[in-house]
């Protein structure tokens, strides 16, 4: 059976395909410019710290001007008031670092162009380039191999093109940082990881771009990490994002297992021969969503996300919201033929990413840190894109993953730009208090109206107001989870004996209240930061300006695909363009599998669906207005005045109390387990003493007792000579 | 001087007088046992050795008896007159003569001494039971008519000079070194004079 | 009469044997090696009267070599004796280790 997947597969390779001769013969280039741009960042950075000798106490001393503050900060400016000398390669840097990303992404387009013209209607089979084999070990062979359809193609663009604005915009944030090439060697490597991540031919290599990018994610978490709490929250991210990839692992075995082959046209050919429902694919499904749980912050292991905004807020926009938690969507939708082989694995991803929708909105809507509040919000639209993949709507939950892309960079970077105005104010009157905290801010919209513009458009996004991107996306996926709670394969599975159909209801209400919430949270922030009075302080006040137009620039891009990014994928009822486009255009790839989830259920009649969006459209606007109306930004004070918060509020701050939960259930007993058995007890008292001390005392003994033997004394020689001559003779006589 | 093939046959004592023989043979055997274990139960370790001279003195008739006569003279020559002059010269040396301490071990001792030779006896005994090949064994009497015929000393020299030319030489060196040795080990030394 | 012969060596060897056991005077232990050497050479001469006349050469050599060792040996005892004056055995234990 295997080696008949072999065959089939190798004859698949020997076809030729219409890309061949075509720029995607360039593909293997779009990932390796980035790797490009780490090698030589990377070699500057080193070789910048090589002429600059041992540490340099000026780089050190930027650090700790902020020790104070709990969380890491971004760091423009001193101290004291004079000018930081910038890093001693950053013209070079600031050429190499986004300029691959450019190339990158203008190779990516050509490819794109080249995608568009060959298919024609469609590409039916992916493009596949095989580089080398690289372990071919039994029956399994893994290859090196880059496959590009449809699905890749989309990634591919995202993650160029949103990573090239982000690029940029950190040319001028992190403008005076001393570990400049540093920063933009990790961006780079990260954009490699990701597209190897995107772009891998089979599990394996995905496989490695997937821990690449949490490599990378701890690096640049912990990029500042002269303060503890940043390179904490690194080794956080890492290890939670471990724990993730263990099932991803696990999955992998299954499928080698079962299937026998680990790259994507194999196991689509093999997955036909699984039972439908059974519990290998179930198993398998489950242990790969244990990854993007992992990887994209679900429930239980999402812990890592708000702590990892100690990093640059750039990172945050890239990795924490654009592309790499956006990996365990991507995923799904790659492994879309065993997803949809297992309704009851999809009903699991179903709930725990409405679950995780609700619960992460209900705590952005309390806290005041403002990048915390996006990266609640950035947990709940995740939780949003696996409602989309987990009930089968692949092409739902990748829209909203390219929607989102767009407007929560253009949260972030707009938030990062606010963020550089605080501390540049603050920094030239010496204040100490938390740039990062709402409390601190507001009234900025006179002070940053660019900015101010731009975040209300993504926000107006996000809540789902249309004609914006977020409202196309968003009412997808709900349209689609009602649509299979009416009738799906999920819907006739059964969990905990409860049928899929309710809990696919309870799922919809749960993702109607995140919506709610979430406009409410948006407004609120935006309330706090930019209206009402400002509460920066007198002497501050003066130096708040908008951020350069290196780093605003971006942000108008973002704005204007966040415009249009609707009419990537527009809905029948509303035909302002092409219908459905991204539908068209990823059919290939994952209509099939969304059809057998479907399972021949009627679609939802036009007037029902209408209602749907009209209620999610009202709910929108509802949530603006009550923040509106119930939220007054003069009744703030800044945050060393702030009263503490009480009852559910202080839940709320607090985050439901998770990570404390965690680590006094389970960080605190592992550690202590560790400490007491494993360390004190087996590696000191076992091998410590018994073995190592203890086999050097067995042969002291042993040659302790051999030195008795020779006590000098002849009369015992003799006899145990004679004894001896016995012995033998007694061997001859015997024999 | 005759050579020894011209010699006339001396007839050999086994071929004529066999009870004759046999009871010499007996007699030597015995008298040498008695002397061995008289020589171990002395306290003076000159008269151990002068037993021990007796037990030789035996055991080069035995010999004799077996068709050994250049063995047997060699025996009385280099062992009891050389070897066991030495030991009686080192024992007056070290003044042992007079009063010698009691040194024999205790009784449990020489039980198990005793247990321990019995047990070699009865093992070799038992090793007895093997067989030669026949083809090693000699015809009957072939080392008497050897004796007869060439005389006592040219079935050794023969071998000795010829075969066993190369042990031969190397027992000289042996022998040149054992000198050598027992100067250097025995000499005085100076502090040794001094007192 | 070869078993005869090897009978009475058998019991000199094992009166030898007996002796070094007993016996806590250096030379007197030295003299019932010599013994046991003597026996060892009444079998060499009993076999070679059945065997050939390689059993007495083997004699001669083991002469010589009793002769060499004892000269050696008893220099030894000289010298043992110079450094502490005693033959006991039970005092001559300085190779302890």
């Amino acid at each position: 059976m295997h080696s008949l997947l072999q065959a089939a597969t190798a004859a698949q390779t020997a076809t030729s395909h219409p890309l061949d001769g075509t720029a995607a013969r360039w593909l293997w280039l779009v990932p390796l410019l980035p790797l490009l741009g780490f090698v030589i960042n990377g070699l500057l950075s080193i070789v910048a710290a090589y002429q600059a000798g041992p540490a340099d106490p000026s780089a050190a001393h930027s650090e700790e001007s902020h020790a104070g503050h709990g969380e890491g900060h971004d760091d423009a400016g001193k101290h004291e008031h004079h000018e930081i000398p910038r890093h001693r390669y950053a013209g070079l840097t600031s050429i190499v670092g986004p300029g691959v990303l450019v190339l990158a992404f203008i190779l990516a387009v050509l490819i794109f162009v080249a995608m568009r013209g060959a298919g024609g209607g469609g590409m039916e089979h992916p493009f596949v380039q095989r580089y080398f084999s690289w372990m071919p070990v039994g029956d399994l062979q893994i290859d090196a191999a880059f496959q590009l359809d449809q699905l890749s193609m989309l990634m591919v663009l995202v993650v160029t093109g949103v990573g090239m604005l982000i690029h940029v915009f950190s040319v001028g944030y992190m403008r005076d940082d001393p570990g400049y090439p540093r920063y933009f060697a990790y961006l780079n490597l990260f954009v490699f990881f990701m597209l190897l991540l995107v772009l891998g031919a089979n599990y394996p290599l995905m496989f490695i771009g997937w821990e690449g990018v949490g490599l990378c994610s701890y690096l640049l978490i912990g990029f500042w990490f002269s303060e503890k709490a940043n390179a904490d929250a690194g080794k956080k991210a890492f290890i939670v994002n471990r724990i993730g990839d263990f099932g991803f692992l696990i999955a992998m075995f299954l499928l080698f297992a079962n299937i026998g082959t680990l790259d994507f046209r194999g196991v689509t050919e093999g997955a036909s021969a699984l039972a439908v429902g059974g519990p290998v694919v179930t198993a398998i499904c489950l242990f790969l969503f244990l990854g993007c749980a992992g990887k994209s912050a679900q429930i239980p292991l999402y812990i890592w996300l708000p702590d990892a905004m100690a990093g640059p807020t750039p990172v945050s926009a890239l990795i924490h919201a654009a592309t790499m938690v956006t990996a365990g969507v991507f995923l799904i939708a790659r492994s879309s033929m065993l997803f949809s082989l297992a309704p009851v694995a999809e009903l699991v991803v179903v709930l725990i990413g409405a679950l995780t929708a609700v619960f992460a909105a209900s705590i952005g809507l309390k806290q005041w840190d403002i990048k915390k509040v996006l990266a609640y919000s950035t947990v709940s639209q995740l939780g949003y894109m696996f409602v989309g993949v987990g009930s089968g709507a692949y092409v739902a939950g990748m829209f909203h993953l390219a929607t989102h892309a767009f407007f929560k960079a253009l949260l972030f970077l707009g938030s990062g730009s606010v963020i550089y105005a605080m501390h540049a104010a603050y920094h030239h009157t010496g204040n100490h208090d938390d740039a990062q905290d709402m409390r601190n801010m507001g009234g900025l919209r006179q002070y940053m109206p660019v900015t101010f513009v731009l975040m209300w458009i993504a926000t107006l996004a996000i809540a789902g107001i249309p004609p914006l991107a977020g409202f196309f996306s968003k009412d997808e996926i709900l349209g689609s989870l009602f649509a299979r709670a009416q009738g799906s394969t999920i819907a006739q599975a059964h969990l905990f004996g409860i049928p899929g159909t309710v809990w696919l209801y309870i799922a919809w209400v749960f993702a109607l209240s995140a919506a709610l919430m979430t406009a409410v949270y948006m407004t609120r922030m935006m309330l706090y930061t930019f209206h009402g009075p400002n509460r920066t302080g007198e002497a501050e006040r003066s130096y708040l300006k908008e951020a350069p137009w290196v780093m605003t620039g971006p942000l108008v891009v973002l704005a204007a695909l966040t415009i249009g990014g609707g009419w990537l994928n527009l809905p029948e009822f509303a035909p302002l363009g092409v219908v459905g486009g991204l539908e068209h255009w990823l059919e290939p790839v994952v209509g099939e599998y969304t059809k057998r989830v479907i399972g021949g259920a009627a679609p939802v009649s036009p007037g029902l669906e209408l209602g749907l969006v009209a209620l999610a459209v009202v709910i929108a606007a509802a949530g603006i207005a009550i923040a509106v109306a119930r939220l007054d930004p003069k009744m703030l004070v800044p945050k060393s005045r702030s009263p503490q918060e009480e009852g559910f509020e202080k839940v709320l701050v607090n985050k439901y109390y998770v990570d404390e939960i965690y680590d006094e259930a389970i960080v605190k007993p592992v550690v202590g387990v560790s400490r007491q058995l494993l360390w004190r007890g087996i590696d000191v008292g076992v091998i410590d003493s018994l073995m190592v001390r203890g086999s050097a005392y067995l042969a002291q003994l042993t040659g302790f007792i051999g030195s008795q033997f020779q006590s000098g004394r002849l009369g015992t020689y003799a006899w145990v000579l004679t004894l001896g001559v016995l012995a033998v003779l007694g061997a001859f006589t015997i024999r | 001087m005759l050579l020894p093939a011209q010699q006339p046959a001396i007839p050999m004592a086994h071929g004529t007088l066999p009870l004759l023989y046999t009871f010499h043979f007996y007699l030597f055997g015995l008298i040498a046992i008695v002397s061995a274990l008289l020589f171990v139960t002395r306290k003076s370790p000159v008269a151990a050795a002068l037993w021990l001279v007796n037990t030789m003195f035996c055991l080069a008739a035995l010999y004799v008896l077996l068709d050994a006569q250049f063995i047997g003279a060699i025996q009385v020559i280099v062992y009891a007159g050389a070897i066991m002059v030495v030991f009686l010269f080192v024992i007056m040396l070290l003044n042992l003569g007079q009063s010698p301490p009691a040194d024999i071990r205790g009784i449990w001792w020489k039980i198990a001494a005793g247990a321990v030779g019995l047990a070699i006896i009865a093992q070799i005994f038992a090793m007895t039971r093997s067989k030669t090949p026949a083809t090693l064994t000699l015809p009957a009497g072939f080392a008497a008519n050897q004796v007869a015929t060439t005389g006592a000393v040219a079935p050794i020299a023969g071998p000795l000079f010829n075969d066993y030319l190369l042990a031969f030489e190397i027992t000289s060196i042996l022998l040149l070194a054992a000198i050598v040795g027992a100067v250097v080990v025995g000499r005085q030394r100076g502090e040794d004079l001094a007192r | 009469m070869l078993a005869e012969a090897l009978f009475f060596s058998a019991v000199l060897f094992v009166i030898g044997v007996f002796g070094v056991l007993i016996r806590r005077n250096a030379i007197i232990v030295f003299m019932c090696v010599e013994l046991m050497l003597n026996a060892v050479n009444l079998t060499f001469v009993a076999f070679a009267q059945e065997y050939g006349a390689a059993g007495q050469v083997f004699v001669f050599f083991v002469m010589t070599v009793a002769a060499a060792e004892a000269a050696v040996g008893l220099a030894i005892i000289i010298g043992l004796f110079r450094h502490r004056p005693t033959v006991d055995l039970k005092n001559i234990n300085v190779l302890k280790g």
